[in-house]
């Protein structure tokens, strides 16, 4: 049978984006597709956790990346209309009154729906970002590794 | 194969899923998670109240090799069925 494998590239850290990738993930999830998520650098600001997570052994420029991006998906700020934060609030309110699962919910669930994280150990490592402050029990590989699901996957986004 | 409304009203034994509330993939999610405890051939009725549900749910329901039997308005909310595989 000809594969109904998803793969999706989370390039980007923005709160809408995010939120799109993880809809498409869960819905093929729910349809049996096998979901492979691959996180790359501002997407990676997705899956770090809330809380500040020591990391002794970064640089000054890995430290300043740290504290400057976003901790996890409740920090993520919107591609347009952010209004220096004001926007993914406003968003959110309005989602939670629409009854549309929050962008943390929307993780979750893929998780439990056995949607694969991937993430991308070079630009953790540009970004100084340590696997103590991503999410736990994901996987953590490059390019080739994508490219080896893209392979086998009938769709293929870029988000 | 169509079948009526009338049909569909007459349908009993049904597992009820509902999903009122809950936008997309909300009801996708919901169906999804009650199938394990639906028995093939058993039919199954999903309450939603998104729009979207009516184009999803035929859609998941070719997917998963399921049967979309039909769906008709209840009072401001949808009631679709599935004959599971």
């Amino acid at each position: 049978m000809e594969s109904t494998k998803k793969t999706i590239i989370v390039f980007s850290g923005d709160f809408d984006k995010v939120m799109a990738a993880f809809i498409i993930a869960n819905g093929a999830a729910a349809m049996d597709d096998e979901v492979v998520m691959f996180f790359t650098f501002w997407g990676l600001n997705a899956l770090r956790k809330d809380a500040h997570v020591a990391a002794p052994d970064k640089t000054f420029v890995q430290k300043m990346f740290g504290a400057m991006m976003p901790r996890g998906p409740k920090k993520l700020s919107m591609s347009k209309m952010n209004f220096a934060g004001m926007g993914p609030k406003l968003m959110q309110r309005e989602m939670k009154a629409q009854n549309v699962m929050s962008l943390p919910e929307l993780i979750e669930t893929a998780r439990e729906q056995g949607v694969k994280f991937i993430a991308c150990t070079m630009s953790m490592d540009v970004m100084g970002l340590t696997k103590d402050e991503l999410l736990d029990d994901i996987e953590y590989a490059g390019v080739a590794s994508y490219l080896g699901e893209a392979d086998e996957s009938n769709v293929n986004l870029f988000i | 194969m169509s079948v009526t409304v009338e049909e569909l009203k007459a349908l009993t034994g049904t597992t009820v899923v509902d999903a009122r509330g809950t936008s997309c993939p909300g009801p996708i999610l919901a169906a999804k998670k009650a199938v394990r405890g639906v028995s093939s051939g058993a039919v199954m009725e999903v309450l939603a109240t998104d729009s979207g549900t009516l184009k999803d749910l035929p859609a998941w329901a070719k997917k998963m090799g399921h049967e979309y039997l039909g769906h008709y308005e209840d009072s401001g909310y949808l009631r679709l069925f599935l004959k599971m595989k």
